[in-house]
């Protein structure tokens, strides 16, 4: 087995780098890691749950002809009073079904995190570059803006942008902009890690001589460092953004759990929490605790995977 | 023949790990008189400090002393309670680190933690206390002391931290002082001082010293008597004079041959070929037969016990012939 | 020392300055505060009084000094939604956000740094290990979902405590407390609990691998071969030594409790300024953010530096 995957890697490409990497130091890490492989399996089950979502649950949760009114708070396993049909894990106050309304509030989650965590990465990655590279004032003030955003709570500054993004758009436009300005808000906080990573790398690149070699046969430095750091930096940036990843989806949560996130037309899990919060005193503790799992359940998986990767390929742990 | 300060008999130091029992020491025996210096050298891993922490009972968990005794003034201290062997410790028997840097707690005033020590083990007033600190300063030559006695380690150059630990050391006037390459982390100039403060401290003190070192240099120096330790074994021990001039064990006479001396810069250095075996691969019979250019059949299945080598022993069959 | 400190003190001011910048810009170009302030049935005359009569004709640094000179006085105009003085909305509820954040930071603190040394003591004992596992599973939670939970568990199943609002307060001067009242004491309890969790896991995670790497130093080997009491040399020698990295990002941290408070105080209906926040987001209410935004700064800078300044007095290596 071994000695043949090994022919593939040296034949033609196409295969060859999946072979490649399954071989590699960080594949073999992630064969004998029991909490790698059931991370990765959960995240990705979740991931594929909600991109099939529409063919893999009974209803349309947000399609109000789908619903019917007295299938309302139907406990998990029982048929609803209206339709008889079978809620696995019961319904909300609506007749909605809570296992489809997970489903569907993940990927809206999950869609957030993705791209808010694109968002910060590329921000970040271009400041953290051209901080490292053209120093002075400019660095000065990108690092001292990326230090006192640390130091406060994400939550905060998302909080923040939000409210500023709302202030600068008509109220017309608001609910059908707040995909949009959620990815923002969340991105504009958790630029700072990037561009701190970067910033290091890129001025030990600078440095080096080849820098000063393109300059003298008429390159453009800057392009050719570029290709020079962003290979060192991509193993941290990876890691960093699949610690992001969770992190933004739970901010996205609890923006929505503060009810200046996704609304209840478009809920992620944040907002099913915060309707089924309604329902902590009155027994329907259904409609509240399958959201809080699925969201405890995600962004655990992905924190184990990113605690994974970051001791994989930290060379000085193995 | 007086009864020695220190006796150490058959002394055997175990490190269970994952892949079995690695022996760091086996069948280790030798004494200490009062007031004298005994040097031990060998290269790193030959169990030097081990033995060192075997003595005062600071071996690094998961080490431990299989086997042997350890006796002091007579009294065995190797199975001792953990608490009585605290006692023992910094009171009768102390012990000085390679690293004046950092033995010293960088937010206690010197003074803080000499006085601390000397009524830990001696019950004074924190007055007297702190005379007698400042008294130890003075003698460890740690100038204008009852100033310096409330200064921090950081405001000390390493000469003078190694002054400190060695105050500190002599807090409680002990019997036996345990010096861990004492020297090694200084400058050349410093350790010629350090030496000569030791030598003049074994003196006025009476305080025997148990001196571990690579360095052959400090130790022709300074020993009264040398070990020479290999693979967790003592391979030759003797008069100082005795084991550096006409070493009797094929790894002394290795090891100094390897000690640049300016009468020998002209010739060649020796050095002995190989390396120490892992203490997970000792060889049978005599640990260094490999190496040894003397080996014959004996030596690769019977383990030499020290032999009497005119006024040495030797761990080494050589020396067996000649006796009978 | 002096140096250090007038460092860590400009630093601060210069924190200050640069989210009072922030807040500026919000104040001046979110929204119009004209439009706001004047309401619709306003003359283009009256609209152009109010603007000369804010300054807002006057260049932008000097608006902006103006904004700051204000904001030292505690002035930071009116809140659009309630038609009040943010300052007076803010005074109102100061008390019950640094209650709940004081006494948070103070569990946190404790409980972390006694945890965090005992786990490091007993590395390998069970206990030791649970407390550590309950802390990688306390990171991965939300803190709305841990005040849910005890919600759920000490006030809905047990019934034991209240699970929203500050109880009975007694009022003291300008200040109110829930610490007179059984009530008030009562209900602190799950906010506290909830705001000083997160805090508390992370400080005990960090007091453990100082701790250990602080055993292993050199000096602790030499106390022991100077035979010192293992209490001692624990107690004395080696938390002492620990505590100094620990304390500066402990700081860090506190200084940020009361902007998480945000969360808890909208999970438990906590009368203070993370609510009024959260709900002027709500409304885009911007002076009432500005004003938050300047507060949570000034309590940060605060904090740093009280920081810096226990960080010198135990360090003697920067007293030189």
């Amino acid at each position: 087995m071994v000695s043949q995957s090994g022919n593939e890697a040296g034949g033609p490409a196409g295969t060859g780098w999946l072979a490649r990497a399954w071989d590699s130091d960080v594949g073999y890490s992630f064969r004998t890691s029991p909490v790698a492989i059931g991370a990765a399996f959960v995240s990705g089950l979740i991931i594929l749950a909600t991109v099939f979502a529409n063919v893999i649950t009974p209803q349309n949760p947000f399609d109000a002809a789908t619903l019917n009114l007295m299938d309302g708070f139907t406990p998990p396993g029982e048929a609803g009073a209206g339709s008889g049909m079978t809620f696995g894990l019961g319904a909300d106050s609506q007749g909605r079904d809570v296992y489809s309304a997970i489903l569907y509030g993940t990927r809206v989650s999950l869609l957030i995190g993705f791209a808010s965590t694109v968002f910060s990465l590329v921000f970040g990655v271009t400041l953290g570059l051209v901080a490292g590279y053209v120093g002075g004032r400019i660095e000065a003030l990108i690092m001292r803006i990326a230090d006192i955003q640390l130091s406060f709570p994400a939550i905060l500054v998302a909080l923040l942008v939000f409210g500023v993004a709302r202030g600068l758009m008509p109220p017309s436009l608001h609910e059908q902009m707040t995909f949009a300005v959620m990815t923002i808000a969340i991105g504009l906080s958790n630029w700072a890690q990037y561009a701190r990573t970067v910033r290091a790398s890129t001025m030990v690149e600078k440095r080096k001589e080849y820098v000063d070699a393109a300059r003298v046969i008429g390159l453009r430095p800057f392009p050719v460092m570029i290709r020079h750091v962003l290979p060192n930096v991509a193993g941290p940036v990876l890691v960093i953004a699949t610690i992001n990843l969770a992190l933004a989806i739970l901010e996205e949560a609890t923006l929505s759990f503060l009810g200046v996130g996704m609304p209840p037309t478009q809920p992620s899990l944040g907002t099913l929490i915060r309707i089924g919060q309604q329902f902590l005193f009155s027994g329907e503790w259904w409609i509240l605790l399958f959201p809080s799992l699925a969201l405890v359940i995600l962004a655990l998986a992905i924190n184990l995977f990113g605690d994974w990767l970051r001791d994989a390929l930290n060379p000085k742990l193995r | 023949m007086n009864e020695p300060l220190l006796s150490v008999r058959n002394l055997r130091v175990e490190f269970p790990t994952r892949r079995g029992i690695l022996t760091a020491l086996d069948g280790v025996s030798f004494d200490i008189a009062a007031g004298e210096i005994l040097g031990v050298v060998g290269e790193s891993g030959a169990g030097k400090s081990i033995t060192g922490a075997a003595i005062i009972g600071l071996l690094e968990p998961p080490g431990r002393i299989a086997g042997g005794e350890i006796r002091l003034k007579g009294e065995r201290i190797d199975n001792l309670p953990a608490d009585g062997l605290r006692r023992i410790r910094g009171k009768r028997i102390s012990m000085v680190f390679q690293d004046p840097l950092t033995a010293l707690n960088p937010l206690f005033r010197i003074g803080e933690q000499l006085s601390e020590t000397i009524q830990l083990h001696t019950g004074m007033k924190p007055a007297a206390a702190r005379e007698r600190a400042v008294a130890l300063l003075t003698d460890v030559g740690i100038p204008a002391a009852s100033r310096r006695i409330d200064a921090y380690p950081h405001q000390f150059s390493g000469g003078m931290r190694q002054r400190v630990v060695l105050a500190l050391a002599l807090a409680a006037d002990p019997e036996l002082i345990i010096a861990d390459e004492p020297t090694t982390a200084l400058d050349v100039s410093v350790q010629a001082q350090i030496i000569g403060l030791m030598k003049r401290l074994c003196r006025e003190h009476r305080v025997a010293i148990m001196l571990i070192t690579h360095d052959m240099g400090v130790i022709a120096e300074t020993a009264d008597r040398v070990a020479v330790m290999y693979a967790g074994r003592i391979a030759e021990i003797g008069p100082a004079r005795d084991v550096i001039k006409n070493a009797h064990h094929p790894y002394t006479q290795g090891l100094m041959g390897a000690i640049p001396t300016l009468v020998a810069a002209a010739g060649r250095l020796t050095q002995i070929p190989g390396t120490m075996p892992r203490l997970d691969a000792i060889p049978k019979g005599c640990a260094f037969n490999p190496r040894c250019p003397h080996t014959f059949a004996r030596c690769v299945v019977e383990r030499p016990e020290l032999l009497q080598a005119e006024r040495s022993r030797a761990a080494c069959w050589l020396h067996a012939k000649a006796a009978i | 020392m002096i140096a250090h400190l007038v460092r860590s003190m400009l630093q601060g001011a210069l924190v200050i300055l640069t989210v009072g910048l922030i807040a500026f810009s919000m104040f001046r170009f979110v929204g119009d505060p004209v439009a706001t302030l004047a309401g619709q049935e306003a003359t283009d005359a009256d609209r152009a009084e109010l603007t000369e009569r804010l300054g807002l004709n006057d260049p932008f640094p000097v608006q902006f000094a103006r904004f700051l000179g204000h904001a030292a006085q505690g002035d930071f105009g009116i809140s659009y939604r309630q038609a009040r003085p943010v300052a007076d909305l803010l005074a109102e509820r100061l008390p019950a956000t640094l209650e709940l954040a004081v006494l948070s930071a103070l569990f946190a603190f404790v409980f972390g740094v006694v945890f965090g040394v005992y786990a490091a003591i007993n590395r390998r004992g069970v206990v030791a290990n649970a407390i550590m596992v309950v802390s990688l599973i306390g990171v991965s939670l939300p803190t709305f979902l841990i005040g849910i939970g005890l919600i759920y568990l000490f006030a809905v199943t047990l019934g034991w405590l209240p699970s929203f609002g500050r109880g009975d307060v007694v009022r003291i001067g300008w200040w109110t407390t829930g610490l007179l009242t059984e009530s008030g004491r009562k209900s602190l309890v799950l906010p506290v609990l909830t705001l000083g969790f997160f805090q508390l896991t992370l400080i005990m995670r960090l007091v453990r691998a100082e701790m250990l790497e602080t055993l292993r130093a050199e000096y602790v080997r030499f106390a022991r071969a100077r035979g010192l009491p293992e209490r001692r040399i624990l107690f004395r020698h080696a938390l002492r030594n620990t505590m100094i990295p620990v304390i500066t990002i402990v700081g860090l941290q506190l200084g940020s409790v009361i902007a998480f408070a945000i969360v808890t105080e909208s999970v438990f209906q906590w009368p203070g300024l993370g609510a009024l926040f959260v709900n002027a987001v709500q409304f885009v209410d911007i002076p009432v953010m500005a004003a938050y935004l300047m507060f949570v700064a000034f309590v940060f800078a605060v904090v740093n530096f009280m920081t810096d300044l226990v960080y010198v007095t135990i360090d003697p290596r920067l007293k030189s």
